[in-house]
């Protein structure tokens, strides 16, 4: 039995034991290939285990989130190992990726030698180019402008912007800003309103790609696990063939597929938390220490039919 | 001894955050900081922050009350007034945000990172 999340085209469509094996690294990232259009994901673990053939797509890239480097409570005191853990594996693959997106909690409290010891760890990177969003705790008592300066020059507002890369249009965008009480992520009238020219002139066949930190879509609004503002933007790109959106700041695995929009998000490099609901809150989770990096389980998995698609709805629990 | 100190320490900390608000907040600097020391038979006034929530959600206190709210999750939070009137920085893990309510009203605030955290504070008026 293959050991990764495999489109066979069976009944289920997805090999249930191999994506319980994905589940079991916490200090991981995932991996995209883009193939004919249709982005495939597999845990960052199980990546070496792949053929070339299953390797080789127009465009490699790696996602990693959730770094929260600066936190030291029991959930994970080390978080700087399970990082650089993370870039050792990245570093390891046989297709090195194009460019690594990391998709914001860069640190957990915005301070300037979290950042500093962030972008060093860094440096032990192979990729040529690191894309980032901002997640909550990067822009905590100075609005982002540090966060700015640092990881974001050159675009737009808070920080949004796209580019392309081998056929592939990419959308950063920032949802961690001006969040309203009683509210979730946000975006705003003037994201949006950019978002919506930036992909006026994009070809309808073009693969699209959109990051954000919160997820843009609704995993868990009583956890504020959603953005107000996401079926905005997502409407913008209904005329698209295919959108990948990918996020982070829930840490665990998900997946979820409507119509031509697959919806992922990662696992922190950090520390777990819990199953939405599963916990009074979604605060760090405490697993015994041997457990940290194999600890992620799944409830369910499954495929919307006729589509080359994966459906992630559910959450890895405590192992 | 030691207990002394810290508590001396607390208490410094404490008029010196007031210190902090009032000098930003309505600029006139820190006379009412000693207010926290000097009477401590005031009704409950502290707020705690665990578990995602503010803890009582609602307060009700007389006006003159320094209220006081302690971060005890692993999680930063921020204290915020919907109208801005009050606003804490990031507050880490134990740490403190004071603010002295020096007019009657209901005040509903938030945590600006986390903003389903919603709570309110009803200041009643002049004793």
């Amino acid at each position: 039995m293959s050991a990764y999340i495999e489109d066979d085209h069976t009944e289920d469509g997805i090999n249930r034991r191999g994506f319980l094996k994905c589940m079991a690294w916490a200090g991981t990232g995932a991996f995209f290939v883009l193939q004919g259009g249709v982005v495939k994901s597999f845990a960052m673990s199980d990546v070496n285990k792949l053929s070339a053939k299953e390797l080789k797509g127009e465009l490699s890239f790696v996602q990693i989130s959730d770094s929260h480097v600066g936190f030291n409570k029991p959930a994970n005191p080390d978080v700087l190992a399970t990082l650089n853990a993370a870039i050792e594996k990245i570093n390891s693959l046989d297709v090195p990726p194009a460019f690594l997106l990391h998709t914001g909690d860069l640190t957990h409290l915005s301070k300037a030698e979290e950042f500093d010891t962030l972008e060093q760890s860094l440096k032990a990177l192979k990729t040529d180019h690191i894309f980032y969003v901002p997640g909550e705790h990067d822009v905590l008592n100075d609005n982002g402008q540090q966060y700015r300066d640092r990881f974001a020059k050159g675009t737009k507002g808070d920080g949004w912007y796209s580019f392309e890369h081998s056929g592939t249009h990419f959308i950063g965008l920032v949802n961690v800003m001006n969040l309203k009480a009683g509210g979730l992520g946000n975006l705003g009238t003037d994201q949006l309103e950019w978002l919506e020219q930036d992909v006026k002139h994009v070809k309808s066949s073009t693969p699209i790609v959109l990051f954000a930190h919160i997820p843009l879509w609704s995993v868990y609004p009583e956890w504020g696990w959603g953005t107000d503002d996401s079926a905005q933007a997502l409407s913008y790109l209904k005329r698209l063939g295919s959108v990948t959106v990918l996020n982070g700041h829930i840490h665990q695995t998900m997946q979820k597929v409507e119509g031509k929009v697959t919806f992922h998000t990662a696992m922190s490099t950090a520390f777990p938390q819990p199953a939405p609901g599963s916990a009074p809150s979604p605060g760090p989770m405490k697993v015994p220490d041997d457990k940290l990096r194999s600890l992620l389980g799944i409830t369910d998995v499954n495929q919307i039919r006729g589509k080359h698609s994966l459906a992630i709805i559910d959450s890895p629990l405590a192992g | 001894m030691k207990r002394l100190q810290k508590v001396l320490i607390a208490i410094a900390g404490l008029a010196f955050l007031g210190f902090g608000l009032l000098s930003s907040v309505h600029g006139q600097g820190g006379t009412d900081a000693p207010l926290i020391a000097d009477q401590p038979s005031l009704p409950t006034s502290s707020v705690a922050i665990d578990n995602f929530s503010f803890s009582p959600a609602s307060i009700t206190v007389p006006v003159g009350v320094t209220l006081t709210w302690t971060n005890r999750d692993d999680i930063p939070h921020t204290v915020v007034s919907d109208d801005q009137k009050f606003k804490s920085k990031a507050l880490d893990t134990d740490e403190k945000f004071s603010f002295t309510f020096t007019e009657p009203g209901t005040y509903s605030y938030f945590c600006s990172i986390h903003p389903k955290m919603v709570a309110k504070v009803i200041v009643e008026g002049a004793k």
